[in-house]
């Protein structure tokens, strides 16, 4: 069935014969979806709506990610609650761009092995993370998620925290230059409430919640960064100042 | 035939040398970040590439003698391949084997988990086994068999003397960084993109020296025409290297830290992160292994291409409307709309080039259709391209934004995934095998046909009992989601949803075992095949004659 012409067509005589300009074609094929799909959204303002709220995270939520990301969470539990009415009752209000618009990477997830993690913040308390990450069927029989006890165990290693706020400046993050330089003091404050920091860490990230979050006050644990950080989850903007029909944010 | 005898003669030895400066430069930058690293885990990576520079370093100064470096320049460049297709085998066993372990956990975590051996949860492990069966399988075989198809389409040798093993090695010592990452919890926390940025710089040296040991074998061709199987590999690695330059932008911590900043955030990289991820399926599991397809099933049934204008037309609508798709990996999401709309339209669109393949492959079998009942391998290679199809049919499909709203985030995406991975990309991988190994070695063919129908009806029926157990499992997950009782209450709980899929699970992990006993089925063959006497084989494949013209 070989159905190869006398004339030599034009792509036997172009693209055939020569490597380069076969090599030039895909390069040109594949840029023009990836460049009109892709480049808007870094320059057309209606990507991220403006709310109220969204503040970098805190040096402990930081570290607390940096975790999250270590252990894969992301690869059982989503971070974006879609527009649908199960979706909104069971996890909350949908998520918003501005919500992960410091976040290096995102973590909306694709599979949800877990649930969506997206507002799990404030929604249980310290002690029930606590059990559920030592021992997650001690709280919830049927789960299938792995224990992750060794986190209580594991101090937690925050000397490079001012970089990580400092490589989170350069790429556009708003860390002032003071709260790089502060940064491993506004960690160790936020795991304690009667810290001389206190009020300094809520000035800088508004809403922290400052607490022992593992139970154990003598060292600043994993686990009390990952508590941290789930607990902030979600809980930032503040939907009473944001109207989902307003002009400007539908996108 | 005088190209044939092999003459060697002496290089310049550049390649060597300029080989050997990178295992320097490595090798210095490894015992820096031993010495210095910030965190364990970079310093541990830092002993183990030094190991791996100072390895190279070695057999680089071995392949010179006391005068100079002297070259085989026999007419094609074997001994390569031959590896690249044992380390393929070794890798799908080891990919395997890591799924069916991982399935393990998401079934009875009472047992496949141990509280001292965190590293070995599922976070850490999932990555582990997309990449070894991804990257480490389908890459190694993506390389191997381009190796091969390009010198026998152009007539030529591999170009670049020393730098095809440097791929081949280099492509190793990029796994073997990062598979130890994942385990020890270095990961840039995106799909399919986990490793860190030194073992993605690492990747882009190893990757443009592919590209050219590609390109200058095409440039020493003998072939006027570029068949069509190498439009399809030179898509693939050019476009590979695009997306893996631009999603994997992002700056260390510190520069002997294992942690790294995308330079993306938020909404845009994760719009970035699935043209990544969805061309990773496009052009790494698709246009790489429709190039395996057009060289390797016209050469076991022995007809033609059927139609010459059909691949120019689907080469060319694949690769520009594939780009496009990933969007759909978003929808409902805080991704613009119009650009979750832009990305199922071309989803959709997609279907059609994608058959344009698989009909180029099945109908390439006319006037041989008699192979099918003859020879399994054939067989194997018709049942990838039925893969291939029904998984180019339901991926559009599950594109559209309301079937999405039921099948995103559940066990339908996973099944759907393997109807592609296990029954397209390992199926006609494994099938290039079953050609290349008696070809390689010059063997009358493989050493049992009978464990060759055994992988393929164990394979087949692995893939279908996961696929049939995570299509229902995920339905019944969205809907249960979505499901209100009278009082218009969610139905269930989310835990009430685990639960039900348990029954699924068991089926899953049942076909997961049964593919990989076909896999170890294939390694006994294979050894046997190499090692073995074959001459009483049924399994007799026609030798590869030694020029063939390119169409």
């Amino acid at each position: 069935m070989s159905d190869i012409q006398k004339k030599p067509s034009f792509h036997q005589k172009f693209f055939e014969k020569n490597s380069l300009i076969l090599t030039l074609g895909v390069v040109v094929t594949i840029s023009i979806g990836g460049l009109i799909e892709i480049a808007p959204l870094f320059y057309l303002n209606s990507t991220i709506e403006e709310v109220e709220g969204v503040r970098p995270y805190s040096p402990l939520e930081l570290m607390g990610r940096q975790i999250y990301l270590r252990e894969g969470c992301y690869n059982c539990h989503s971070q974006m609650i879609r527009p649908l009415r199960d979706e909104v009752e069971r996890y909350g209000h949908y998520s918003l761009a501005a919500e992960s618009m410091y976040d290096r990477p995102f973590q909306w997830g694709s599979k949800r092995t877990g649930p969506d993690l997206a507002r799990v913040g404030g929604r249980y308390s310290d002690e029930w993370h606590r059990d559920h990450l030592i021992n997650p069927q001690s709280v919830v029989p049927e789960s299938i998620m792995p224990p992750y006890a060794f986190l209580q165990d594991a101090t937690l290693d925050y000397s490079t925290i001012a970089a990580h706020l400092r490589v989170n400046q350069f790429l556009g993050v708003p860390y002032s230059d003071e709260a790089i330089e502060n940064a491993a003091a506004d960690l160790e404050a936020q795991v304690d409430e009667f810290s001389s920091g206190y009020d300094d860490l809520l000035a800088r990230y508004p809403g922290a919640q400052i607490r022992n979050f593992d139970g154990n006050g003598d060292v600043i644990t994993e686990m009390d960064a990952l508590i941290a950080y789930l607990q902030w989850l979600g809980t930032g903007v503040d939907f009473s100042t944001y109207d989902p029909d307003a002009a400007e944010n539908q996108r | 035939m005088s190209q044939a005898t092999a003459m060697p003669v002496k290089s310049s030895g550049l390649d060597g040398m300029m080989i050997g400066l990178i295992c320097i430069l490595g090798a210095f930058w490894s015992l820096m970040a031993a010495a210095r690293g910030v965190d364990p885990q970079m310093v541990a990576h830092g002993w183990l590439m030094l190991i791996g520079f100072a390895v190279g370093l070695i057999l680089v100064v071995n392949a010179y003698s006391a005068n100079g470096r002297v070259e085989d320049t026999g007419l094609y460049h074997d001994n390569v391949i031959k590896a690249g297709v044992i380390a393929t085998m070794f890798w799908a066993v080891v990919g395997l084997l890591v799924g069916v372990v991982i399935a393990l956990q998401l079934t009875w975590p009472g047992i496949f988990y141990f509280e001292q051996f965190g590293f070995l949860n599922f976070g850490r492990l999932r990555p582990l086994h997309t990449s070894a069966v991804v990257f480490a399988f389908g890459g190694n075989a993506l390389i191997a068999t381009s190796f091969y198809v390009v010198q026998r389409t152009c007539r030529a040798r591999l170009a670049g003397g020393l730098w095809p093993w440097f791929v081949f090695w280099g492509y190793q010592f990029f796994i073997v960084i990062a598979a130890t990452g994942y385990l020890m919890g270095v990961t840039q926390g995106q799909e399919y993109a986990e490793p860190e940025w030194y073992a993605d710089i690492w990747l882009t040296i190893v990757w443009v020296a592919y590209l050219l040991v590609f390109l200058g074998t095409l440039w020493k061709r003998k072939e006027p025409h570029i068949y069509v199987a190498n439009w399809f590999y030179l898509a693939f690695i050019v476009t590979i290297a695009v997306l893996h330059l631009v999603n994997n932008l992002a700056i260390p911590v510190d520069p002997f830290a294992s942690y790294s900043y995308s330079v993306f955030a938020g909404v845009q990289n994760a719009l970035t992160q699935w043209w990544y991820g969805h061309n990773a399926v496009g052009f790494f599991l698709t246009a790489g292994f429709l190039g395996i397809m057009y060289y390797f099933i016209p050469k076991r049934v022995g007809r033609p291409i059927f139609s010459y204008r059909l691949s120019i037309v689907h080469f060319w609508s694949l690769i520009f409307i594939y780009i496009w798709a990933g969007p759909h990996h978003l929808h409902y999401t805080a991704l613009p709309e119009w650009t979750q709309t832009l990305g199922m339209t071309f989803s959709i669109m997609l279907w059609m080039p994608s058959w344009g393949g698989m009909i180029n492959g099945v109908m390439t079998l006319s006037g041989a259709w008699d192979k099918l009942r003859t020879d399994p391998v054939v067989r194997m290679m018709v049942l990838a391209l039925a893969f291939y199809g029904m998984s180019t049919f339901e991926g559009p499909l599950m594109s559209i934004r309301y079937v999405n709203a039921l099948s995103h985030y559940t066990e339908w995406t996973v099944g759907h995934v393997h109807s592609g991975a296990l029954g397209w990309v390992g199926m006609i991988s494994f099938a290039a095998l079953y050609c290349l190994i008696p070809w390689l070695w010059k063997k009358k063919g493989m050493w049992s046909r009978a464990l060759i129908e055994w992988h393929f009806w164990l394979a087949t029926f692995g893939i279908v009992f996961y696929v049939a157990a995570l299509w229902p499992a995920g339905i019944n997950e969205g809907m249960m989601w979505s499901a209100y009782n009278d009082l218009g209450f969610l139905e269930y709980s989310f835990i009430e949803t685990v639960e039900a899929k348990h029954p699924y699970f068991i089926i899953r992990v049942a076909g997961g075992i049964l593919f990989l006993a076909g896999a170890l089925l294939m390694a006994f063959n294979m050894y046997k095949t190499i090692t073995g006497d074959v001459s009483e084989t049924e399994d007799v494949v026609e030798p590869q004659p030694r020029a063939i013209p390119a169409e």
